[in-house]
């Protein structure tokens, strides 16, 4: 195998952006995570992006996005209608090729703009659920019942939010922080039962961008790489009632393929506060870890980055020293169907 | 209660979503200076071609188009097509023009139609020039302009615009 | 809220869908709209209602000799309350939305409850179809479930 780094992160993120359109969103995003990456622009091998039309309502919607690249002369592009880290991962295959050193991997998106539930119902079985429009609220709200009747109290759900809060202060591109206490979330009202408005991700509008760079060109352009030491990713049944929604075989089975163990800092793609708590067991993450120092998806939830901003999350603390060994998870579909999980290492471990 | 026996073999699943549109930045200068009767393109800091319609970004480049630069609303006819089939909501009779403009002082040629003379007698290098709406009832589109037509000029060197075929 | 100086303008994306059902699907739906509702086993015994195509542990397929009557009752296995119904749901007043479970099936179905108050729903509610009258061979033929001894 060979080994590859994550050797640059930029993000940005608003609740709701007034003015420019994805692109011009995009475009400075992209022009920082090349400038700190150390590598030129006309360098980088493979560019793949992760997006959804249906965020906008526009078809290849994602062609516009190359105006942030410069695709001339003529570049390795692709693209999946998914969170960017189903990008990164299919840039990570293709660096494995051993012809190419450099990945740039990036994602944007406006959730602003539509009726987020609403639309992502349309991912559900055509012939037995979006005829139904369950949207994602609800159908999270299901999953957020089974695992308290599996023996959890919504007491658990709010210290993630409360915590997730306190923690967002610190990130520059929250959309959601503050002090509010466990107690004070829990006298709010249900928008679903049982979930409340903090229980949800809140909508974002926002670009992120990662560069990956293989074995001596990391060492060369990045002091610290944050070294893809595992990833992995599994994915479950769409049925709703098929699946044991209480726990995550998904993620579980990931995350033993991909070698979590020891880390020190866990970034988890929960956009449901419930989902938190699921991931933390399927991942066997004991309680000194640190998770979602970053405040994860209930500070900001970039639909379809903010799985790639968990990966770059976790890695900027290891360039940075703050962390040896970091764990980022991605997720996709309703109820945590989908799960990828990404562990990260600086060159000591 | 069923009225048939067949066996079921389709079903309707409709689909609405409701959605906002935003231009961005870049298109909405440019479609506002259009209702003004101007045509406003951005020029690349680092490759200097000039775009239009704008998006903010030479995509060439992949650098902010800050620049703004009016263009000539007279330019050369650089590709064509006659369309002559019906379609849904189509607005023009059929056969109509489509042509490629590329305005002077643009590197990038814009869409539109060409009107004022038969449509076999459109052809590469051919010197239009647009035909706007009146002031009053110009909007924010490029529909402000209502076709362009021949200028009756000679035929634009080919040297002027056989980079953009 | 927008810049003033940006444009915009609404964006409705409309798609008169139609989908084929295939013979499975289609058997389901044929027996929907007859006010009967099918499972189908797999290959290990257990009962999928909604059915599906192919087995989901050997990926055979999986056809008419592997259906089996279901219901009409069956167990909610879990739920929500919806408050403020959207547009686009299937009812217009507060409702529950559930996975059920129908008597005879291994696997739970989605669909709506109509309580009437929340405090009606409970995981393990013993719920019946409400059939729609004029029945077309497709999911709403199931007006909504209730409880079953509304």
């Amino acid at each position: 195998m060979i080994d590859v780094a994550v050797v640059s992160f930029a993000q940005w993120s608003a609740r709701e952006e007034p003015a420019r359109n994805e692109v011009e969103i995009l475009i400075p995003v992209v022009a920082e995570a090349i400038e700190r990456s150390g590598i030129g622009r006309k360098e980088i091998g493979f560019t793949v992006s992760g997006s959804c039309d249906y965020l906008a309502g526009a078809p290849f919607a994602f062609v516009t996005g190359l105006d942030a690249v410069g695709a001339w002369p003529p570049i390795r592009e692709s693209h999946v209608e998914m969170d960017g880290a189903w990008a990164l991962y299919e840039a990570w295959v293709r660096l494995q090729h051993g012809d190419i050193d450099s990945a740039l991997v990036y994602s944007f998106g406006k959730s602003s703009l539509g009726d987020l539930p609403i639309v992502l119902s349309q991912q559900l079985d055509p012939y037995y659920q979006a005829p139904l429009w369950l949207d994602s609220i609800s159908a999270a709200a299901l999953q957020a019942r089974a695992w308290l009747n599996a023996g959890h109290d919504e007491g658990e759900m709010a210290e993630v939010a409360a915590r997730s809060r306190r923690a967002a202060k610190d990130n520059p591109n929250a959309v959601v922080s503050g002090d509010q206490s466990a107690e004070a979330l829990l006298r709010e009202p249900f928008l679903v039962t049982p979930l409340r408005r903090h229980d949800c991700p809140p909508i974002s509008d926002g670009a992120v961008a990662v560069v990956l760079a293989a074995g001596d060109r990391a060492r060369e352009v990045c002091e610290r790489p944050a070294w893809i030491r595992g990833i992995d990713h599994r994915i479950e049944a769409h049925g709703l009632g098929v699946r044991e929604l209480a726990t995550s075989a998904s993620a579980r089975l990931a995350g033993e393929r991909a070698g979590v163990d020891g880390v020190d800092v866990a970034e988890l793609h929960a956009p449901f506060s419930h989902q938190e708590p699921i991931l933390r067991d399927a991942l066997g993450l004991s309680n000194g870890v640190d998770v979602n120092p970053s405040g994860g998806a209930l500070a900001a939830n970039v639909v379809m980055g903010a799985g790639l901003t968990r990966i770059g999350e976790a890695a900027s603390r290891i360039m940075d020293g703050r962390a040896a060994r970091a764990v980022a998870h991605a997720t996709s579909g309703p109820c945590l169907q989908h799960n990828l999980v990404c562990v990260l290492a600086g060159d000591a471990t | 209660m069923a009225e048939t026996t067949e066996p079921v073999t389709m079903i309707d699943t409709p689909i609405e979503l409701r959605y906002r549109f935003t231009a961005g930045l870049a298109q909405s200068r440019f479609l506002r200076g259009v209702e003004q009767g101007r045509l406003l393109g951005q020029r690349c800091p680092q490759c200097k071609k000039v775009y239009v319609s704008p998006r903010g970004a030479c995509a060439a480049c992949g650098v902010p188009t800050d620049e703004e630069v009016e263009v000539s609303d007279t330019g050369t006819v650089t590709t064509f097509c006659v369309v002559n089939v019906p379609f849904y909501d189509q607005k023009m009779e059929i056969p109509y023009v489509s042509a490629t403009i590329l305005l002077d002082g643009a590197d990038i040629g814009l869409m539109h139609l060409i009107q004022e003379c038969p449509s076999e007698d459109v052809h590469m290098g051919m010197r239009v020039e647009a035909v706007w709406k009146p002031p009053e009832e110009r909007t924010p589109s490029l529909e402000s302009i209502k076709y362009f037509r021949p200028t009756g000029e000679p035929d634009a060197d080919y040297e002027s615009y056989g980079a953009h075929v | 809220m927008a810049d003033p100086d940006v444009l915009e303008a609404p964006n409705i994306l409309e798609y008169p869908y139609t989908r084929s059902t295939g013979l499975v699907i289609g058997r389901f739906f044929t027996s929907l709209r007859d006010g009967r509702i099918e499972g189908i086993r797999g290959t290990d015994g257990r009962v999928h209602c909604p059915p599906n195509e192919y087995d989901p542990v050997t990926g055979e397929s999986l056809g008419d000799d592997a259906f089996v009557d279901v219901g009409p009752g069956g167990e909610v296995t879990t739920w929500a309350w919806v408050h403020r119904p959207h547009e686009k749901h299937p009812l217009d007043r507060p409702f529950a939305w559930a996975l059920i479970r129908l008597d005879g099936a291994d696997t739970a179905m989605v669909h709506v409850v109509d309580a009437g108050d929340e405090a009606r729903m409970t995981t393990g509610l013993r719920v019946q179809p409400r059939w729609r009258h004029e029945r077309v061979g497709d999911i709403h033929d199931i007006e909504a479930f209730v409880p079953e001894d509304a």
